[in-house]
């Protein structure tokens, strides 16, 4: 059976396709919604093609607001996240100091967390301060759980650094402010954009930490879940697909730009 | 850099001074690098859980204000009520975590081995669904699984479904809103967090140890189950906890996709957090998922021996 054999060879390829399949399925099925008009306020059934959504997406009332809300935050979060995070790492991998080993796991544990769990806890916190839930108390949930993502990615860069070429840099005559500004930043650089990214992506994403911690404030997450109830509007399939379209562009750019650079330091 | 708060040094010779000084200098950087982020650490995340252990042992209603008495039994009211549903949590995760590692491992290894030229390609695949909201995506599985919908019918007409309802997967011959709907979101949401961390450490095997076994007359199955997934065990060990560890608090899957009988523990926390306003109770129930997530993955790192990974 010449099918069985190809089959057989092929196994791995076929699998790994099907789960690539189950896992883009999904958006495609959002970008299809996007170009329906729904019967009724639930957009899960089809029922024929229209392109209102996408000529007026902001079509829907406090839909867009909460999308700029989640931006500013997530701006402001990667901000936070990346300055802070990537002190830590540097300190990490550059010293040797006592407390390393305590510093590790504290950075460590927000990741072995369920989230429900930091949600709740921090939410405590807030109700015994008495603080007002709102766009502050996200963002300072936000930078808090997007640092130990931020660490893990610089550290990782940073460890693979050669500390030479730094020590090069000082024997030529740079200050340290000079060393840092022209080596050791553009070095690390693809480290902190990866941390920055990681950062920006999970605090825009974010829901369930946000949810406790936003009293009436409304991200597009949260938007998202409460039309889940209420009704879901074409639109917010429209701003899934710009979403994912968006990453891909910028995923695609910067393949270019490393492979420009590749093929300019070739000799 | 402005750095203060050195502690003075004992009057000396001089011309030994400035050399002192940097080094002290030199020895505070770290800390200084350290400080904000440490504290931010800190006071907004192990001081919260401070703070909650206290709220678990409080009595007292929103009215009349919280007091801690020690009131251990909260603990014990919240196990027996709520055990089906952290049963529940544990077995969905749980079973979703293997789903990941099932599906995932081919298409890691595809992309660690297989997919050459069009490595990038597959990889920004399977980055970039990230990126439109997981709300969004959970939403289009309801889509995907609705009745009559073709996925029900496929599976109506395999029997799949007369099958998967005898073993209480299933409803009436319905996926949506059963136990089956919110595993099969589970596994979708958190495949990326498995995926990657088998990409990163299938990759860095070096080929030539396949061919070596194959030199020493090794079936490639053999090939596999003794040089590819033992060299692949640390991507195997941080990914089932990347998707276990979130899988088990999760509740937006349980909530969007099941149904009451599906409820996960997760949902329990939010309802008695914001709804119910019983904080003891939220608060004891969050430890108890946390002390069980965190004794599973110390057992777990313990057995499959990679303890560096922390």
């Amino acid at each position: 059976m010449p099918v069985l054999r190809w089959l057989r060879r092929h196994l791995i390829v076929i699998a790994g396709l099907l789960t690539l399949a189950y896992m883009i399925l999904p958006n495609i099925v959002v970008m299809v919604f996007s170009f329906n008009k729904p019967n009724g306020r639930f957009n899960y059934a089809w029922q024929r093609f229209s392109l209102d959504a996408w000529t007026d997406p902001c079509g829907v009332a406090d839909m867009c607001g909460s999308l700029s809300l989640s931006l500013q935050i997530a701006t402001w979060a990667t901000i936070g996240a990346t300055a802070l995070g990537t002190m830590i790492a540097f300190a990490l991998v550059r010293y040797r100091f006592r407390a390393r080993g305590a510093i590790n796991s504290l950075i460590f544990l927000p990741m072995a967390m369920p989230e429900v769990v930091m949600a709740a806890s921090l939410l405590t916190l807030f109700l015994n301060m008495g603080a007002q839930l709102g766009f502050w108390t996200i963002l300072i949930a936000h930078i808090m759980f997007c640092l130990s993502f931020v660490v893990t990615a610089v550290k990782a860069r940073v460890m693979s650094m050669d500390p030479r070429l730094e020590e090069a840099a000082r024997d030529l005559y740079a200050g340290p402010v000079q060393t840092f500004v022209r080596v050791t930043l553009p070095i690390a650089a693809p480290g902190i954009a990866a941390g920055a990214l990681l950062a920006f992506a999970l605090s825009f994403d974010d829901f369930i930490i946000t949810n406790f911690n936003a009293g009436s404030t409304v991200t597009f997450p949260m938007y998202v879940w409460g039309s889940a109830q209420r009704g879901t509007p074409v639109q917010i399939n429209v701003i899934g697909t710009a979403m994912f379209v968006i990453a891909v562009l910028v995923v695609v750019a910067g393949q270019l730009i490393t492979n420009r650079r590749k093929n300019s330091a070739r000799p | 850099m402005t750095v203060t708060e050195a502690p003075p040094a004992p009057p000396q010779d001089p011309a030994e001074l400035p050399v002192r000084k940097a080094s002290t200098r030199k020895r505070l950087v770290p800390y200084w690098l350290l400080l904000p982020g440490i504290l931010w650490l800190v006071v907004f995340f192990a001081l919260p859980m401070v703070y909650q252990a206290s709220t678990s042992v409080q009595t007292g209603s929103l009215e009349k204000g919280f007091e801690v008495t020690w009131h251990v039994q909260t603990y014990w009211d919240a196990l027996s009520e709520y055990y089906p549903q952290f049963i529940r949590s544990l077995l969905y995760a749980g079973t979703a975590t293997i789903l990941c590692l099932l599906l995932g491992y081919p298409l890691a290894y595809l992309i660690a081995f297989k997919a050459g030229r069009w490595r990038n390609l597959v990889l920004v695949l399977v980055i970039a669904p990230f990126f439109t909201s997981f709300l969004i995506r959970t939403l289009a599985w309801k889509t995907i699984l609705a009745d009559g919908g073709a996925v029900v019918d496929v599976l109506n007409a395999l029997h799949v479904l007369d099958v998967t309802s005898w073993l209480g997967w299933t409803e009436n011959n319905r996926v949506l809103a059963t136990p089956m709907a919110v595993v099969c979101g589970l596994t979708y949401n958190f495949l990326p967090f498995m995926i990657l961390p088998l990409y990163t450490s299938l990759e860095r095997i070096d080929g030539r140890l396949h061919e070596a076994a194959g030199d020493l007359y090794a079936t490639p199955a053999t090939t596999f189950l003794k040089v590819t997934f033992p060299l692949s065990m640390p991507g195997v060990v941080s990914g089932t906890l990347l998707t276990f560890i979130p899988a088990s608090g999760d509740y937006v899957n349980a909530e969007l996709l099941g149904s009451t009988d599906t409820k996960m523990v997760g949902s329990v926390i939010q309802t008695q957090f914001l709804r119910v306003l019983d904080y003891p109770m939220a608060a004891a129930l969050s430890f108890i998922l946390m002390a069980v997530v965190l004794l599973m993955v110390t057992v777990y790192i313990r057995r499959s021996g990679t303890e560096d990974l922390v």
